[in-house]
């Protein structure tokens, strides 16, 4: 039998002590992710990007960031295209379901002035809720159908949260939970993964490119993206939530849509709402 | 001599048209091009142009142009593989793009 020499004994136990040290150490830096510095270098490079655009004004989108469609903005905004759906919106919202409850009866503080802290992170589900999912989710607990999560009335009643919204910042919350850290993960995801027959992602035409034109249109800034939703869109004619438009956009990328209330989709306005935090809610909103 | 008739036949051969795809095979082309395509839809990865593929091989197929349904399905299956590599080669270099 051969015995180890003192000097062998030593070698080994220097490769133990490697291995345990190497499998505890932590993951390399750029394996973690922080939201908040995320978020903070998300916003450096819009407001480095636009320096004459003021921070209150990326909601705007296209218009915050073109001079020439901002002053055909501002004519439409004359008689904005969806009084229409804020008349139908607040007359929903003050009907009482069939058992005697209200949308109000649902929501923190009555559903007034709460839109800039949707989408949430629900600890119940694991899951994010967006604000067209708890209108449903109210409507659902109070024997009523719910509503096409896109469009119709429920762009309506968003609407109507939306406005009692206005000028409140957002203030989107990722909870100490690491299933609400992996939404928001997912949701970063998706925003930055090329998708489609094109091969384009979120980021590909809403981040660099923003500002410019693709053929007729203005691309909107990433950041603010979410601080008008519902919009009045000329492209469709009618109003529209976030999930249409973002739908609209896998569409456009040539990429099948997913389902209204895919998780992915949920999860890819949560990571870009939280983007905007302390972007200025302005919804209901116009895009051509 | 010999090399003229070679020549003379491999041109025949060019000029020859391709040979017509049967109902077996233009039926077998879009089962394949379906199958890729449940994956890619499994994967959420479809692309819009492999559903329109697919419509146009079912609808040729129907039609009994068993030609066009095999080219339509083949395509379909092109873009129904290569949608699902995208979302594969995406799961990791996504982070690349990313602003910090």
């Amino acid at each position: 039998m051969i015995t180890p020499s003192p000097r062998d004994r030593f070698a080994l136990a220097r490769y133990v002590v490697c291995a345990l040290l190497l499998a505890t150490a932590p993951a390399k830096a750029e394996d973690k992710i922080d939201p908040e510095t995320e978020r903070k270098a998300f916003q450096a490079f819009f407001f480095a990007k636009f320096p004459k655009v003021a921070k209150e004004e990326f909601g705007n989108g296209p218009y915050a960031v073109n001079e020439s469609m901002r002053k055909q903005w501002k004519e439409m905004m004359e008689f904005p295209p969806y009084e229409f759906a804020l008349d139908e919106g607040h007359a929903e919202w003050d009907k009482p379901f069939a058992n005697g409850r209200r949308y109000a009866d649902c929501f923190d503080n009555k559903g007034q002035g709460v839109r800039q802290t949707y989408p949430r992170f629900i600890a119940a589900t694991g899951q994010v809720e967006t604000l067209e999912g708890a209108i449903n989710r109210c409507r659902v607990e109070n024997g009523e159908k719910p509503l096409d999560p896109m469009t119709g009335l429920m762009a309506s009643l968003a609407a109507v949260m939306s406005e009692s919204s206005q000028g409140k910042p957002f203030a989107i919350v990722i909870p100490d939970d690491p299933r609400a850290l992996a939404a928001y993960e997912r949701g970063e995801e998706f925003f930055y993964s090329r998708k489609g027959q094109l091969g384009v992602s979120c980021a590909s035409c809403h981040m660099s490119p923003a500002g410019e034109r693709m053929r007729g249109d203005i691309l909107a800034p990433a950041l603010g993206i979410m601080a008008a939703m519902p919009i009045y869109r000329s492209d469709w004619g009618s109003m529209g939530t976030s999930i249409r438009r973002l739908s609209t956009c896998s569409f456009m990328t040539r990429a099948q849509p997913l389902k209204a209330d895919d998780e992915d989709y949920r999860d890819l306005e949560y990571f870009l709402s939280y983007m905007s935090n302390g972007i200025p809610i302005v919804g209901p909103g116009t895009r051509p | 001599m010999i090399r003229s008739i070679l020549l003379a036949a491999g041109l025949a051969l060019l000029s020859l048209p391709a040979v017509a795809a049967t109902q077996a095979e233009a039926e077998a082309a879009l089962a394949a091009a379906q199958t890729a395509e449940a994956d890619a839809l499994a994967a959420k990865a479809a692309w819009t142009t492999t559903e329109a593929d697919l419509t146009k091989a079912q609808k040729a197929l129907a039609a009994g142009q068993w030609d066009q349904a095999k080219a339509a399905a083949d395509e379909a299956l092109t873009l129904a593989k290569r949608s699902v590599e995208q979302a594969n080669e995406q799961k990791t270099s996504w982070r690349n793009a990313v602003f910090r």
